[in-house]
Parts: structure tokens; C-alpha cells; sequence
């Protein structure tokens, strides 16, 4: 019994925060939206903490839930994120009228998100990835007034309800395969058969969809520019990272044994979408279609880092996830903070920002100089990282193409950053007011970009929790 | 001595200057910060000699190292050799004097000091590392602040070349990045653990295949910093677009982290590779020499003149490192350091004069010496070390260089030489036109006839810089016994790898 409640505790803090709010919910009419905030922000703060204290390793339910130091910390990564985007999208919340409903929504689907991270089974993991997909195309429909956000609602719904399919497919072929579905099991009978690898390009594309690779990717660019601000960073950040975290451990461990099928769909996959994020991102107008095919292109790069298929390329992918939600969050933290208070979301809005607004300008600058990998911030060596566990394979082609596609990205990163500072506009943005808690958040994402690259211990943990491909 | 010293201080002013007030304060910072960077970068060659004096022959001084990613053999590890000590006086040489031109900055004053600091610091930290990785993070530093500079403070088309530069030099760095990924997996230390460690690398071999793929990655990835032909063009647009300061750190300080590079990492870990394309290296430089001296003749902008002029002359450095002997080598970090001084000389002058008559073109100055006798004279001298006079820097420079390059008895290495020697005749021309023209002709426009000549401040800067070239030109040899055991740790590299 000890151990139910040590192994399940993300997930079991996570049900009690549900219930909180929904006991919130009953009582709401006599308290506003600012002091509720205020709770429910405390609340996740004691989340955050608490995901750190007592960590068990072991086994649940017949080895359907697994629980160990590497998924905790992927966890708490997750955690931290939705920390940070709950305070960030305070402005915009303060007068919605759905607040509770929104946390609601939105803790059910990271609770969906750490089922489907511990999940020892592909049913377990199924059923994750629903719990997480469904109340995140309600969420995107949650600026209820905006019409192109109930689009990218649909959009998602559908799309989300295509990939499961396919998953699905690829979950039976694989019971037909093998008889059985949990990963332990699974390892051991998986070899190599051309309807094996069919069975791999289905479970992949499932993934694929998820962390919108391409030519999955269709769904992202509009979902992301239809949803709030909110949502938006929540599906690149949180969303994204979580698929990924589940990807690299079951392809390490369930697919090992088809190491040498899976690279080359793997190189592939990852040289299309680092490309096309790229090419599709150079000519965006809007900046939260900018930020989708920008974050298209980082799977890219991540997914060079999981050819690596080795111990430094997992321990680089949970790595860079980690540091590109800090920077991807302080990103989209001054966009959804210039979104809620100006409704401005157009590259061309923030002509001379720099003017009116130079601390959100350098947030917004560090944080692209963060997703772009230029040092002094931490994505400098979450992405170097990357191509160097990608380079332990010897394939330097892939390398080369990957190292030149981060100066394509950085083309664009640095379009934003000469908008704001070198471009002279009549009518700048405002200068913003910047409540305490946007404050907080961008705080966290500036300490986190600068701090995770310098501190090599944090590094050196993850590295140690880490595996490879035997 | 702690060489962490000459990354902390500059980042330690950097950070200092973001929380000044107003220019006065903000330069009176960076001032005093560049003057203790500069006092720094004299006391490390003061120790250095002593060192060496003591008897110390060890390839590195200096040396410090603490592990910071160890899954990946990732160290901070620095020391530095002749050849980085005289880079590092050059690099707080050039600060100082562009800290002193820049000292009217009144827009946005704590962003410029910070940016022009913080790049020095990725410099000075390029300069000591002695880790592949920590290297590579130390050169890109001092890449993306440019992109500030020029795009914010600049003039012209500064936003096209401000990211023409910044997309350049980034391309060169992810070819870098590859070449270095290339010599790291390649280093088995036999535990199959790989190392980023540069001295341990070089004691290593790697097979002369992996030489063949990773040698042109990495030569051409610095190349591009260094102005390769024809990866050169970056360096005129961004020259005549960047602020006074910007250019001098541009031509004095980046482009010799190329040189640097190409002879350090390039060349010194891959010198099988090294010899067998030298020649290829040897045209591109021979090229860029010639070209970048003839296309200076057809300049009319004092800035574009200089900045082509750096193309021609970078290539002598890219010619010293491709004859591969040993006078040649050290020829080419004289002529790093040389045309560093001289080049920023030569920007200063040209700001200084921009300020005051807001033209640079040549054909709208004249007689500049009778309003500004001092910045005249500054013109004059960084012209006159420019196309090589005896008793500046410029001409010790060069001659090392050549006579590296006639050590080889072969045909085509004369040939190079001889076309090298030639641009400098070229040289003479354009720089001779320019002066007589600006500075000595008679006075075109009136409205300059009431110009003050030089403040206090750019008064400094100049002497600074006059102050270097002056010393290498008049007395060469303390320079040339600096860098000559490290180009002889290189070539010996080259000569036991060798055929």
C-alpha cells in the first residue's frame, strides 16, 4: 500500500488538485477570478515541490505502471512547465469566465500525460494518450468568442482521432504479433520482419502525429494559431515534451532489438521535418504560426538526437526538452502577455518593441537566442548536445544537414529579434504592464535558460538516469 | 597566473554596465574595465616570459582544468602558448581603443558598452581555450553581439548586412561544429571514451580519411571568420555598415579568430590533411590577396576601401598558414596581430573623421590635414603601415611571410609568393590615392574648413593602437620569439605526420 501511494504520487497529487477545483467550482459565485487564480497558482506551486520529495522506483498493477528516477524527473520537468504557463496566462484568464474550467481541462490532461509517461503497457499508454488528447482539443477551443479557435479545436479533435486510429492498428497488429502488450514482454519478442517494421511505421506515425513531425505536421501550424496563447504553449511545451519522453524510452527499450529498421526511418523523418519546419517558418507574418513550424524544426533536431540511439542521446533529449521549455515558454510568455493585453499577434505589431518595452524585448530575444542555440543561453548546448549523440552513429551527412539547418533557423529567430530592436514604427506597442505573477513566470524561464546550460551537474543527473540501445 | 581572469573581467564590467546609469557612468565603467583587461593582457606576458625565462618549456602555461560536461569529456580547459599571448594583447589593445572612439555613444549607451564588452570576453575566452567545445562556445559568443551592433548602431543597409554576417559566420561555425563532432569521434582514447582535450587530440592520430573529410570542414568554417575567398563577402558589407567601434572589433578581433583557428584546430590536429590540401589553400589566399586588392583600387568609401583591404590582407595570413613552414606560420600570426592593430587604427581614423564631416567618401574629403592635423596623421601612418613601410608592424608582417613562403624551392609556392609580393604595389596605389587625396589635397568643402581635430579620448585610442604598431615595426624580434615556438610546436606536428 506504501508503495501505491510513493509510486502514484504525481499522479495521485495531480486527482486531488482535480477535486480541488472542482470543490472550488461548487463555491465559486461569492470568490473572484483573481484570488482563485491565486489558490490555484499556489496550489501547483506544492505540485511542483511535492513532485521532487520521495520518489519510489518500482512496479503497479502487473507492471502497467512503472515508476523510476527517470520518468519522476520527466515529471517534474512537465510540471514546472504548466507551473509556468498557468502564471503566464494569468492576464488572460483574470477576466475569463471559464477559469475553473480550464484548470480543470487542463490538469486532466497532464494527469492523461504522466499515465502515459509511466505506462508499462500499450493499452496503459493508449489510454494516457487519450486522457491527454481530449480535454486538450477542448482547451483549444477555449477563447469562446474567437471563431478560428473552435476550428482549431476540430482540427485537432480530428487529426488527434486519425493518429489514434493508426495506433490502434499498429496496438492490435502487435498483440496478433507477439500476444501479449506490456513493453517487458515485448522486448523480448520483437525482431526484426518486414511486417514488424510495418507495425514500427504505424506505432510511429501515431507518435509522429503528436510531436507533429513530418509530413504529420499538417495539423500544427493551425491549431496553434487558432488556440489561445495559453493552449498554443501548453501543446508545443508540455504536450510535445511528454510525447517525446515516451517515444525515446519505448524505442530504447521495447524497439532496441530493431535498431538497425528503425534508423533509417528515423534520419529520414528527422531531415524532412527539420527542413520543412524551417522553410514553412521563414515566411510567417504571425507569431504564433512562426513559433509552430519553429517548434516542427526543433523535433527535427530532436529527432537527430534520438538516432543517436545511445545513452548521451537519450540523456540530450530529456535534456534539451527540459531547457526548450524554458525557452520556448519565455517565449511565448511575451506573446501571450502582448496578445492579452493588445490582441496584437503580427510580427509587424512589434516594430520598434525594443522603444516602448526593452525588458520584454530581451526576454523575447534570449528566449529565440535560446531556441536558436547561440551560447551564452542553454539551448547553445541543448542542441549541440543533440547532433553530437546523433554524430556518435558516424553519420555526418545527417549531422552536417542538421548544423546547416540551425543557420536557416537562425534566420528567422534573428527576424523577430531585428523587428523589435532595428525596425522604426510610429505607433509601437504601448509600454505593457507586467503583473507579478507574468513576472514570476518570465523570471523562471530567463533563470532556467541561463542557468540549465552552466550547471553541468544537471546535466550529469540526467545523463546518469539515462540509457541506450544495447 | 589565473587566465580565468580575461573571460571574468569583461563579463564582470559587462554585467557592471547593465546596471549604470546614464553614458557618463556607463563608460567610465568600460573604460576602466578595458584598461584593467589591457593591464591583465601586459602582466600575462610579463609572467609568460618569466616563465619561459625560468626555463618552463612545457607546451601550455598556465594551464587550469575543471571537468563541466564529463559524460560527454566536455572540460573547461584553458592555457595559452606565444601565439594566444599575443592574440590576447592585441584583443585588450583594440578594446581599449574601441571603448575610447566609442565614447559619445549616446544612444542606448548600456546596450552598446555591454554588447562591445561581452564580445570581447567570447574572444579572450576563444584565445585561451584549449577544449575543442569550450572553444567552439567562446567563438560564438562573439558572433551573435555583432548582429546587435551592426543592426541597431550601424549605418547604411545595416540590417542586410547585419544578418549577412551573422547567417556567414554562422554557416562557418556549424561547418566547424561537424569538423570538430569529426575529430571527436575520432579520438579513441581507448576505453572508447572520446576527448574534446586539443593537446591530447593532437598527440593522438587520427586516420588520415577522417583528415580528408574533416580538415576542409573545419579550415573552411574558420575560413569563412578569416575572409576566405570567396567566403570573404561579408566582411565589406558588414565593415562599412558597422559603428566605429564594431568595425575595429570586427577586422581587429573577429577575423583573427578564424586565422586562429584554422592554424590551432585545423591545421594542428589534422596536418596530414593540412599538406595535402595546402594548395587549394594557397590559391584561395593567393586569390584573395590579388582580388581583394584590386577591387579595394575600385572603392570610393573609406570604409569599403579598408574593408577590402582586410580581405587582401587577411589573405597573407591564409597564406602563411597554407606554405605549412615554420617562419610562414609565425609570419601569419604577426600579420594577425599587425593587421589587427593597423585595420582598427585605420576604422578609427575613418570614424573620426565620419563624425565630424558625416561623409566618407573620398571624393567629397580633401585637405584633412590642414583642419585635423592629428586625425590626418593617424590616416596617414595606419595607410603607411597598411601597405607595408618599413619601421611599422605592417612590413615586419608581411616579410615574415614571404620569406616563409620562398623557403619552398618548388615552382608553384614561387609563383604564389610572387603574386602575393605583387599586391602590395597594388596596395601602394590605392592607399597613396586615398591619402593624397583626403587627407593632403586641397580643401573640397568649406563647411569642413571649421572642424576640431581630435578630443582627448580618440586621442588615446590612437596612440594605443600607434603604440603597438609602432613596436612591433621598430623592434620585432620580442614578437617574433613570442609566436615562434608555438608555430614550431605546429610545424613539427606537420613534419612528423608528414610523407
Amino acid at each position: 500500500m506504501n508503495d501505491f501511494f510513493s509510486l502514484m504520487k504525481h499522479e495521485l497529487i495531480l486527482t486531488i488538485l482535480l477535486v480541488v477545483v472542482l470543490i472550488l467550482k461548487l463555491g465559486k459565485e461569492t470568490t473572484g477570478n483573481s484570488s482563485l487564480l491565486r489558490v490555484i497558482n499556489l496550489l501547483l506551486v506544492l505540485n511542483v515541490v511535492a513532485g521532487f520529495l520521495a520518489n519510489g522506483t518500482g512496479e503497479l498493477f502487473n507492471g502497467m505502471f512503472r515508476m523510476n528516477a527517470t520518468l519522476a524527473l520527466e515529471k517534474n520537468i512537465l510540471n514546472i512547465g504548466v507551473l509556468i504557463i498557468s502564471l503566464q496566462a494569468n492576464a488572460w484568464l483574470k477576466t475569463h469566465q471559464h477559469l475553473l474550467e480550464f484548470y480543470m481541462l487542463l490538469l486532466s490532461t497532464l494527469l492523461g500525460m504522466f499515465f502515459m509517461i509511466s505506462s508499462g503497457n500499450l493499452l496503459m499508454f493508449y489510454l494516457g494518450l487519450e486522457l491527454s488528447t481530449i480535454p486538450l482539443a477542448a482547451l483549444a477551443n477555449f477563447d469562446l468568442e474567437k471563431r478560428k479557435s473552435s476550428e482549431a479545436a476540430m482540427k485537432m479533435i480530428m487529426s488527434s482521432a486519425f493518429s489514434s486510429g493508426i495506433l490502434l492498428f499498429g496496438i492490435s497488429l502487435v498483440y496478433g504479433l507477439t500476444g501479449s502488450l506490456g513493453f517487458a514482454e515485448l522486448s523480448q519478442h520483437l525482431a526484426n520482419s518486414p511486417l514488424m517494421t510495418f507495425v514500427f511505421i504505424l506505432l510511429f506515425s501515431g507518435f509522429a502525429f503528436k510531436m507533429s513531425a513530418v509530413p504529420f505536421h499538417l495539423w500544427t501550424a493551425d491549431v496553434y494559431e487558432g488556440s489561445p496563447v495559453a493552449v498554443t504553449s501548453y501543446l508545443s511545451v508540455i504536450s510535445k515534451g511528454a510525447i517525446l519522453f515516451v517515444f525515446v524510452s519505448v524505442l530504447f527499450s521495447v524497439f532496441a532489438s530493431m535498431a538497425t529498421a528503425w534508423y533509417p526511418i528515423l534520419c529520414v523523418t528527422a531531415v524532412i521535418t527539420m527542413i520543412v519546419g524551417n522553410l514553412f517558418a521563414l515566411r510567417q507574418d504571425n507569431l504564433k504560426r512562426f513559433l509552430a513550424f519553429s517548434s516542427i524544426a526543433q523535433v527535427g533536431f530532436i529527432l537527430v538526437g534520438i538516432s543517436g540511439s545511445s545513452q548521451p542521446a537519450m540523456a540530450s533529449v530529456i535534456y534539451f526538452v527540459l531547457i526548450y521549455v524554458f525557452s520556448n515558454l519565455g517565449a511565448f510568455g511575451v506573446i501571450s502577455l502582448v496578445s492579452a493585453l493588445t490582441g496584437k499577434e503580427r510580427l509587424e505589431d512589434y516594430k520598434g518593441f525594443y522603444k516602448t518595452n526593452p525588458l520584454l524585448s530581451w526576454v523575447l530575444t534570449i528566449s529565440l537566442f535560446s531556441l536558436a542555440g547561440i551560447p551564452p543561453t542553454a539551448g547553445f548546448f541543448g542542441k549541440l548536445f543533440l547532433l553530437t549523440a546523433g554524430a556518435g552513429k558516424g553519420n555526418y551527412i545527417l549531422i552536417t544537414v542538421a548544423a546547416l539547418n540551425m543557420v536557416i533557423s537562425l534566420y528567422y529567430y534573428l527576424r523577430v529579434v531585428k523587428v523589435m530592436f532595428m525596425e522604426k514604427n510610429d505607433a509601437p506597442i504601448e509600454k505593457l504592464p507586467v503583473s507579478v505573477s507574468a513576472k514570476i513566470a518570465l523570471l523562471l524561464c530567463m533563470a532556467g535558460v541561463v542557468l540549465a546550460g552552466f550547471v553541468s551537474e544537471l546535466y550529469q543527473y540526467i545523463y546518469s538516469i539515462s540509457f541506450g540501445v544495447i | 597566473m589565473n587566465l580565468s581572469l580575461l573571460v571574468l573581467f569583461p563579463v564582470l564590467t559587462a554585467l557592471a554596465i547593465l546596471f549604470c546609469k546614464g553614458l557618463r557612468q556607463v563608460r567610465a565603467i568600460a573604460l576602466a574595465g578595458s584598461a584593467i583587461q589591457l593591464l591583465l593582457a601586459v602582466v600575462l606576458l610579463y609572467f609568460y616570459w618569466a616563465e619561459r625565462a625560468a626555463g618552463n618549456m612545457s607546451q601550455m602555461l598556465f594551464q587550469f582544468r575543471h571537468s563541466w560536461f564529463a559524460p560527454l569529456g566536455i572540460e573547461y580547459y584553458i592555457g595559452v602558448d606565444g601565439i594566444s599571448v599575443s592574440m590576447i594583447l592585441l584583443t585588450a589593445f583594440v578594446v581599449m581603443a574601441g571603448i575610447l572612439v566609442s565614447w559619445k555613444m549616446e544612444t542606448l549607451s548600456n546596450e552598446f558598452f555591454f554588447l562591445l564588452v561581452f564580445l570581447s570576453a567570447g574572444a579572450y575566452g576563444f584565445f585561451i581555450s584549449l577544449d575543442l567545445f569550450t572553444m567552439f562556445f567562446f567563438l560564438e559568443v562573439a558572433v551573435i553581439p555583432k548582429f546587435l551592433l551592426i543592426g541597431i548602431w550601424g549605418s547604411g543597409r545595416k540590417e542586410y548586412s547585419a544578418m549577412k554576417l551573422a547567417l556567414m559566420l554562422m554557416g562557418g561555425s556549424a561547418l566547424i561544429f561537424v569538423g570538430v563532432l569529426g575529430v571527436y569521434f575520432n579520438s579513441n582514447m581507448g576505453d572508447g571514451s572520446h576527448t574534446f582535450d586539443l593537446l591530447r587530440l593532437s598527440e593522438l592520430q587520427i586516420p588520415i580519411e577522417s583528415q580528408r573529410l574533416f580538415f576542409p570542414l573545419a579550415f573552411l568554417g574558420f575560413g569563412i571568420f578569416g575572409a576566405l575567398f570567396p567566403f570573404h563577402t561579408w566582411v565589406p558589407d558588414g565593415h562599412s555598415s558597422a559603428p566605429t567601434a564594431a568595425s575595429m572589433f570586427l577586422a581587429g578581433i573577429s577575423m583573427k579568430l578564424g586565422g586562429y583557428g584554422c592554424l590551432r584546430v585545423a591545421t594542428y590536429l589534422m596536418p596530414q590533411a593540412a599538406q595535402e590540401y595546402s594548395t587549394i589553400i594557397i590559391v584561395l589566399a593567393s586569390i584573395a590577396i590579388l582580388y581583394g586588392a584590386f577591387a579595394t583600387m575600385m572603392q570610393t568609401d573609406l570604409k569599403y576601401i579598408n574593408a577590402y583591404s582586410s580581405v587582401s590582407h587577411c589573405g597573407f595570413v591564409l597564406l602563411g598558414i597554407g606554405m605549412l613552414t615554420k617562419t610562414a606560420i609565425a609570419g601569419a600570426v604577426m600579420q594577425m596581430v599587425s593587421h589587427g592593430l593597423m585595420t582598427a587604427l585605420f576604422f578609427a581614423a575613418i570614424g573620426m573623421i565620419y563624425d565630424r564631416t558625416h561623409t566618407r567618401l573620398v571624393s567629397q574629403l580633401g585637405g584633412l590635414l590642414k583642419m585635423m592635423p592629428f586625425i590626418g596623421t593617424v590616416f596617414f601612418i595606419a595607410g603607411l603601415c597598411s601597405l607595408g613601410l618599413p619601421g611599422f608592424s605592417g612590413f615586419v608582417a608581411e616579410m615574415t611571410v614571404f620569406m616563409g613562403s620562398w623557403q619552398h624551392p618548388e615552382q608553384f609556392y614561387r609563383i604564389a609568393t610572387i603574386v602575393a609580393c605583387a599586391s602590395i604595389v597594388v596596395t601602394a596605389v590605392y592607399i597613396l590615392r586615398a591619402t593624397g587625396k583626403a587627407i593632403m589635397g586641397p580643401v573640397v568643402d568649406d563647411k569642413h574648413l571649421h572642424l576640431p581635430d581630435a578630443s582627448w579620448n580618440e586621442k588615446m585610442a590612437a596612440v594605443i593602437l600607434i603604440t603597438g604598431i609602432v613596436a612591433i615595426g621598430v623592434a620585432p624580434f620580442w614578437l617574433n620569439d613570442l609566436v615562434t615556438p608555438g608555430a614550431e610546436a605546429i610545424m613539427n606536428k606537420v613534419l612528423t605526420a608528414g610523407y
